[in-house]
């Protein structure tokens, strides 16, 4: 089935657990040292500095290989998300929506996504190079200096995800 | 005496970087593409999806993974050669900075561990050398992920656990390795002593899969964890399945009569591995 993120949005409690979908549309990436920037962003009141909108967004959990000339991106397969449980209640109630990674998650943040109707998807893991080519645009957008673990702003086009927990609280693991 | 230009090991390591990155090893590729006829819904998908990533990544020279890994060298030299104009730590580092820089690999690696700045290049490789008799280097590289790396445990056990609760033990690494992309090969160290036996553990990684054991004990020790390991029922990706494990891989060493360590190594199906002998 393929969606876009933005109809997603309005949609999520219609999505459930081992469903297959093509996602499409807007994802920032964000793995250990961001997710720690943002946080402490949140913390000392400087929320506007985040360098995207929270509310309804959707995060990637991936730090890319550089990209070689002529390449759009490198390869970005989701890195493992339960390194990012300890802050996702926090963004799931900040109005993050939709998590993409690999993997289970803790208690906790299966209860926010469930609590936030929110919704997590799983990408393979080590089919990077595969998955690069759902990308169509790359931008880093923020904290250059964490290299792989800089922020970018990825334009997606039928990347293929699986619902892992639902808005339910369902959890495919 | 052979001399070996260090120069000379620091192209062929840069070479590595590429080929190791950009290609599954045939071993793993087919033992894959095996498994996708045991399998079927989501547990076939992916591992279609593991083979056809091999493809893209070898035709278009992209990294397999994003996380282009450790770099660990596991290098036999050969006590009859000479490296001149240099050393071979320095030798293997500059063939990884050249070879992750220039080709565009994740430099994963961070100065201090709780500092967390990057190296930028990737650098330092960990560098384990054993000293042969003759007068050829062997070089092995294993670029190893975090996330399996993560999921990796050593414990030191004492002799009443005997085999029953070191299988235990390795059951229970791989049932907490379910986040590491499996489907995995597990490599097992046990004895010798604490500083020895994670490395026993992880230089198993680099033996071919369908490869006997040269113990025809351990060779059955080997089967029985894989039949067991794959009734866990915990899939490719963890999502379900009869393919947890593609191979498990034991080695031993003489031991302490106090003790009985154990080393896990968890690697996951994207085992990234080669060896050139000059």
């Amino acid at each position: 089935m393929k969606i876009s993120l933005d109809e997603l949005i309005f949609n999520i409690k219609n999505l459930k657990i081992g469903q297959k979908i093509l996602l499409s549309g807007i994802v920032y990436t964000a793995r250990d040292a961001a997710h720690r920037r943002i946080i402490d962003l949140l913390d000392s009141g400087n929320k506007s500095k985040i360098p995207f909108d929270l509310n309804n967004s959707a995060i990637y959990y991936c730090g890319p290989t550089a990209t070689s000339p002529g390449k759009i991106v490198g390869s970005c397969g989701p890195t493992t998300s339960s390194r990012m449980d300890i802050f996702t209640p926090r963004l799931l109630k900040e109005g993050v929506k939709i998590l993409i990674g690999k993997g289970d998650r803790s208690k906790e943040v299966q209860r926010s996504i469930k609590e936030n109707s929110a919704i997590y998807f799983v990408a393979t893991g080590g089919v990077a190079a595969l998955i690069s080519k759902s990308i169509t645009k790359a931008d880093l957008i923020a904290f250059e200096d964490l290299g792989p673990e800089a922020v970018y702003k990825f334009e997606i086009k039928d990347m293929p995800v699986i619902v892992a927990i639902d808005s339910n609280g369902n959890n495919i693991f | 005496m052979r001399n070996i230009k260090s120069k000379t090991i620091t192209e062929i390591v840069e070479s590595l970087c590429v080929d190791t990155n950009f290609c599954l090893p045939c071993d793993v590729l087919s033992s894959l593409k095996q498994r996708i006829l045991c399998e079927e819904g989501i547990a076939k998908d992916i591992l279609k999806e593991i083979v056809e990533n091999a493809d893209i990544a070898r035709s278009e020279k992209l990294p397999l993974c994003q996380d282009t890994g450790t770099a660990n060298f596991f290098v036999k030299l050969g006590k009859d050669v000479y490296i001149e104009d240099g050393n071979i730590y320095d030798a293997i580092n500059k063939g990884i900075s050249l070879g992750y820089k220039n080709n565009y690999l994740r430099k994963s690696i961070v100065c201090d561990p709780l500092d967390r700045k990057n190296t930028q290049d990737n650098t330092p490789a960990n560098i384990y050398i054993d000293i042969i008799s003759g007068d050829k280097i062997e070089i092995s590289f294993l670029a190893k992920g975090g996330g399996s790396e993560n999921a990796s445990a050593l414990k030191m056990l004492v002799p009443s656990y005997s085999w029953d609760g070191v299988k235990r033990f390795i059951l229970d690494v791989v049932d907490n390795a379910r986040n590491a992309c499996p489907p995995l090969i597990v490599g097992v160290g046990i004895g010798g002593d604490f500083s020895s036996v994670g490395l026993l553990a992880k230089k198993t990684l680099l033996r071919e899969i369908g490869s006997k054991n040269i113990s025809p004990i351990y060779e059955e020790k080997e089967k029985e964890l894989l039949e067991d390991i794959n009734k866990l029922n915990i899939g490719p990706m963890g999502l379900h399945g009869k393919t947890t494990v593609l191979a498990v891989f034991i080695e031993t060493k003489p031991t302490h009569i106090a003790s009985l360590p154990v080393a896990v190594s968890i690697q996951c199906h994207s085992c990234r591995k080669q060896t050139v002998i000059l």
